[in-house]
């Protein structure tokens, strides 16, 4: 995976956004623009897990801990304290910073990695889910219910267009901080940590600290896709925002996409929010797409590592000689 | 609080432990042999408690009898897909492996959900409902015969380890891969042969817990943090700690209800979890690494 220090050329960047920016006005109905939601919506939360997950290297099976963390403060401060939605991106970013951080210092002080540190990340959100089904601060297995008062000061947006642009400008956002990670120096030290971590240490980076770095940057991003997510729904409950699914989804927006590249997560995520609506629309088969984006991961792993953001740099290969 | 609640208490958190214990014996020796953590585990059981389903229902075959089935063609099921899948798509890494069974246990249980549909099932048996006195509380047989084959199956696993030449292969791979390979053990066949054994004490579990709980598509969910917990706080690999850490896991799940409630009293497993990864990540009898 030597290629994640390699700049995408501002071009592609370019062309990217600027398709984005004009598909809700080429296909404007409501079908469409919901599926461009979903799609930057996946391929944002699926970018937090690919800082730390492909980035770094550190294999979580707990995303969902910062999103659901992040999604219950941002709407708690709306409900209980009468907060402006908007103000709750930011709160929801730092509960998922918060939470993030404290998960890293724990593990990575206790020397977890791999697999470890993957279950121990899911058994984390585990506990904030029965935490927030059990206590009534939190509106328990019920959930919360964020009243609708459509308006743009509400963060509710009468058509989805709204949200269409907010989700776009903080996926372009999650886009650059990667594009950063190529770039830095903090970016090389942990491609450097992901290959080889006593090599890293010998070289002289302090991995642990940024281990801790990454994994708050990485939850902050979740937070605020929780934040997205319950103001685009209106409705949170404990086994939705913290449940083993979520999780699962932003692992496979980003590997199947390419882990560890800047792209990765927007191509893992158009597949997902195409297969599913596909398959919804023509067969209504309960599980069909899931079963494709399983089998989708096992050929993946097996045959491109490096995500289908391979098949894409291939092609160029033999044109460009050494790539 | 009243003993008699108590005594009952730990009696039921001790039948739990029993089915966890189940679950998590194949989940021990899988990692103990490939370090790998078997994500499909759960999905496994699903599989295995859908055949004994069917093969009550469509060919009349009891469950305990349906052992004679399960086991082998698990086992088979488990080889083949090690030979052929896991181990050959996973080009040698560990956390593909992960990756792979991940994938494997989503096709499965969407595939299952598709087949079957979300409801949960379940079997009558003449025994099912039999109950047992014992001490203060009434138990049900099938609970009590769960209990006592997972305490014989754990025994049988340790003494197979220990005595048969297969065994000793098995702990010379799971120590040292290179080494085993220089003495002239076939180690991708070592493992095949582990993940089948792994698959093959799930089909024993499945036709032990099929009289005493019901199987859905997603029934692996119930078990597969659970599991997990057991095979960490035990020591991965250890048959003695996939026993000690299902009984002290299914009286946290018992005490854990009884004094804080159904939706709190969960909480004590994950933490459980948590610490002894923190604290402790070899477990209570696992060798440290």
């Amino acid at each position: 995976m030597t290629s994640t220090l390699k700049p995408v050329p501002w071009a592609l960047h370019l062309t990217v956004l600027a398709i984005a920016v004009v598909f809700p006005f080429v296909f404007p109905s409501s079908f469409m623009v919901n599926f461009g939601v979903m799609a930057l919506f996946y391929a944002f939360i699926g970018q937090s897990w690919n800082i730390s997950g492909g980035f770094a290297g550190q294999l979580s099976f707990g995303h969902v801990a910062f999103f659901g963390v992040g999604a219950y403060a941002s709407t708690i401060m709306q409900l209980r304290f009468g907060w402006s939605p908007w103000l709750g991106l930011p709160v929801s970013a730092l509960a998922g910073a918060l939470v993030g951080g404290v998960i890293a210092v724990l593990s990575f002080r206790a020397g977890l990695k791999g697999s470890y540190f993957a279950l121990i990340t899911l058994a984390f959100a585990e506990v904030l889910r029965i935490v927030t089904n059990s206590v009534s601060f939190t509106g328990g297995g019920l959930g919360l219910l964020i009243p609708m008062k459509a308006s743009a000061t509400n963060f509710q947006f009468a058509e989805r267009i709204g949200f269409y642009f907010v989700i776009l400008m903080l996926a372009a956002l999650s886009v650059a901080l990667a594009e950063w990670l190529r770039r830095s120096r903090f970016g090389a030290q942990l491609a450097a940590i992901r290959e080889n971590e006593d090599s890293a240490k010998a070289l002289g980076i302090n991995v642990f600290r940024e281990k801790v770095k990454v994994m708050l940057i990485s939850g902050a991003i979740s937070g605020m896709g929780g934040c997205f997510f319950a103001q685009y729904f209106l409705y949170i409950d404990p086994l939705v925002v913290f449940g083993v699914d979520k999780s699962v989804e932003m692992l496979l927006v980003s590997m199947i996409g390419g882990a560890g590249t800047v792209y990765g997560p927007l191509v893992g995520a158009l597949l997902l929010a195409s297969i599913s609506d596909i398959t919804r629309v023509l067969t209504q088969v309960q599980g069909l797409s899931l079963v494709l984006y399983g089998s989708l991961l096992v050929v993946i792993i097996a045959y491109l590592p490096n995500g289908l953001i391979d098949l894409f740099k291939r092609r160029r290969k033999p044109a460009g000689g050494q790539a | 609080m009243d003993p008699t609640i108590l005594a009952a208490a730990t009696i039921n958190g001790l039948l739990l432990g029993g089915m966890y214990t189940l679950v998590a014996s194949g989940l021990t020796l899988i990692y103990g042999v490939l370090h790998i953590i078997n994500f499909a585990h759960g999905s496994m059981l699903m599989l295995a408690m859908f055949g004994v389903f069917y093969l009550l229902t469509k060919f009349g075959v009891d469950p305990y009898l349906a052992m004679v089935v399960m086991v082998p063609v698990m086992y088979v099921f488990g080889y083949a897909l090690y030979k052929g899948v896991i181990g050959k798509l996973s080009n040698g890494k560990d956390e593909n492996i992960l990756l792979i069974t991940l994938g494997l246990s989503i096709l499965i249980e969407n595939v299952a959900l598709m087949l079957f549909k979300g409801d949960s099932r379940t079997i009558s048996v003449s025994y099912s409902d039999r109950m047992i006195e014992l001490g203060p509380t009434l138990v049900p047989l099938p609970k009590l015969i769960s209990f006592a084959v997972a305490l014989a199956l754990c025994a049988a696993l340790g003494l197979f380890m220990q005595r048969t030449d297969l065994g000793r292969a098995i702990r010379a791979v799971a120590k040292e891969r290179v080494g085993a390979r220089l003495v002239g053990i076939d180690v991708d066949r070592i493992f095949a042969i582990s993940y089948g054994i792994g698959l093959a004490t799930l089909g024993a579990a499945a036709c032990l817990l099929m009289p005493i709980f019901y199987v859905s598509p997603t029934i692996g969910h119930v078990f597969v943090l659970v599991a997990f917990t057991v095979v960490v706080l035990g020591g991965m690999g250890s048959f003695l700690g996939a026993v000690v850490g299902g009984m002290i896991v299914g009286l946290t799940e018992s005490f854990g209800g009884l004094y804080l409630g159904e939706s709190l009293g969960q909480i004590g497993i994950s933490l459980i979890f948590i610490l002894i990864l923190l604290l402790r990540p070899s477990g209570l009898f696992g060798a440290r690494q």
